[in-house]
């Protein structure tokens, strides 16, 4: 089912764990759908004064789609600009990972999600202009979290049903 | 570590035992013949499909051997059964009730009937996945028709009340059906004890090929078959009848009969070792179903902060075969409908993992798991966000 570099991403991932005070984190994902990832970056400067993700790590709840894809995520970002980062796609993440199968690739989306958020975390919170297509990539994120709320208040109704029915 | 390849899987499929598999080969060279061929040759045949329909009755006390169907897996056998009774008997009552934790097969079987204008109850569970039988009583009504409860869940083993279920059913004069995949031949069973009208079975659950399963159908019961042609198996379901096979399964049963007593304690004592390692070993770990009333060859645990697949991968990479209830596993990508039935959370349900063993699991096979394991979900859980 999986390919032997996913398979390798997933045995002895990259750049996993935690920074202590980061730039930015990213948080995406939730434990009702069965993948989380929080992705934490520190920021530098290159020789040209440009801005540079320096450190990057991951923690990530999942399947072994969303841990390989975690894992090269920070791979393809490690030392890239800003500018650089952003243009990440799940398109050439999946294709680094030599392909996921068709109905793993829904997982794999949010280790994207999860860098650009980290990103846009940390520009907000310097108050620094925020690039167009990024704005719009955290709105999706944010409408897509609702979406997954409401659906989550039906999956703890139906738990609470279940629990009702015993008492 | 060496890598040792084990095989906890076997709630999922056996290997053929090398006795079953010698009697099958003269069925696939020399005695070749179908079985409703008049000749010598198809004589043969029909000499041993007969033979191996009294070794299932006989399985099953069923007064008949007539009361046994051939058929091609369980999921053929629970569709004869469920939409067979509906259509024979719609003209009584379009109402059919099943339990919240049936297979797939079950499940989907009577949501499409569903569409077809029947009514469905499901019964709830308690948190081990236990039936209370009164719930089933209070479920029948006038246009019942057929119940179908499993009798021992395939993802957690629960053993359902099927003799007490089966009384109700007798009284109120409602069709009951069984699923005993997980449990024939592995736990004593006799249809006319517990009152069962219909019965599903399956040959490679228990050590025999791939490819032959039966339903019990209690003489007088109204059944329509699914599978129109040449009249095969009492015109219940027609098809070249795969003889091989059957033979297969008839000689996997008459082993499994054998040795029954002996194996099913030397599996509960692997097993007990198996949940009682698990538990103790791994903090934040939890046996789902329930702990006495479960199949000899059963465990399903729940891990906490960590997924199922990653798990199951993570197994495999040590050469264990395991399963899991976790949503990404799974096709539809949905969690576990069994555990979530139980009251599991959607995270626990996510987390979960089964192991099953069988007739060649070796202690020495549930050490390496245990030892094994730990390290498993120790490494999952580095990775985890939930873990601080």
């Amino acid at each position: 089912m999986y390919n032997k570099k996913v398979l390798q991403h997933f045995k002895s991932p990259h750049n996993f764990g935690k920074i202590k005070n980061p730039d930015g984190i990213g948080k995406v994902g939730n434990i009702i759908c069965g993948d989380v990832m929080w992705m934490y970056i520190k920021i530098g400067k290159n020789k040209k004064e440009e801005e540079i993700i320096k450190d990057i790590k991951f923690e990530t709840y999942g399947c072994v789609a969303a841990l390989a894809s975690s894992s090269i995520v920070t791979d393809l970002a490690k030392g890239k600009t800003i500018k650089q980062a952003i243009k990440i796609n799940q398109k050439q993440m999946v294709e680094s990972l030599g392909g996921l199968p068709p109905v793993k690739i829904h997982c794999s989306i949010l280790a994207v999600d999860a860098l650009l958020e980290a990103i846009y975390d940390y520009l907000i919170k310097n108050k620094k202009v925020i690039f167009e297509g990024l704005e719009k990539h955290h709105k999706r994120i944010e409408r897509e979290e609702k979406i997954i709320e409401e659906k989550y208040k039906e999956w703890t109704q139906v738990d609470e049903k279940i629990n009702d029915s015993k008492e | 570590m060496k890598i040792i390849k084990t095989y906890l899987d076997y709630a999922a499929t056996t290997p053929v035992d090398p006795r079953v598999l010698k009697a099958m080969l003269p069925y696939f060279t020399k005695k070749f013949g179908n079985s409703i061929s008049l000749h010598t040759f198809g004589q043969e045949a029909k000499k041993a499909l007969e033979k191996t329909r009294l070794i299932m009755a006989e399985a099953l006390n069923a007064k008949n051997k007539d009361e046994i169907i051939f058929t091609s897996s369980a999921t053929e056998s629970n569709n004869l059964a469920i939409k067979g009774i509906a259509f024979a008997n719609q003209n009584k009552g379009k109402h059919i009730i099943i339990s919240s934790i049936e297979h797939s097969c079950v499940l989907n079987s009577s949501q499409w009937l569903e569409k077809q204008g029947f009514k469905i109850t499901k019964i709830k569970v308690d948190k081990y996945g236990l039936i209370d039988p009164k719930e089933i009583e209070k479920a029948i009504r006038k246009d019942t028709i057929l119940v179908s409860i499993i009798h021992a869940n395939n993802e957690i083993g629960t053993i359902e009340p099927i003799k007490e279920i089966g009384k109700i059913c007798e009284k109120k004069k409602v069709y009951f059906h069984t699923d005993a995949v997980q449990s024939f031949a592995k736990t004593p069973i006799d249809v006319q004890k517990m009152k069962v009208d219909l019965l599903t079975a399956s040959s490679h659950k228990l050590y025999g090929p791939k490819g032959a399963a039966l339903l019990y159908i209690k003489k007088g019961t109204k059944i329509e078959p699914l599978i129109h042609g040449g009249g095969h198996e009492f015109g219940l379901r027609a098809s070249t009848v795969n003889v091989p096979a059957i033979v297969g399964f008839g000689k996997a049963v008459e082993i499994c009969e054998k040795e029954m007593k002996k194996e099913s304690k030397r599996q509960i004592k692997l097993r007990n070792k198996l949940i009682n390692g698990v538990l103790k070993k791994i903090p934040d770990s939890y046996l789902n179903g329930h702990p006495t009333k479960r199949l000899p060859n059963n465990t399903n645990f729940s891990f906490a902060y960590v997924e199922g697949e990653s798990i199951l991968m993570d197994l495999n990479s040590y050469g264990i075969a395991s399963s899991t209830g976790s949503a990404c596993s799974s096709e539809e990508l949905e969690p576990s409908h069994v555990l979530l039935a139980c009251g599991s959370r959607l995270e626990q349900a996510h987390g979960s993992l089964r192991l099953t063993i069988g007739r060649w699991t070796k202690e020495k096979d549930i050490n390496y798991l245990l030892k094994t394991l730990p390290k498993t979900i120790k490494k999952l859980r580095e990775l985890s966000p939930y873990v601080q």
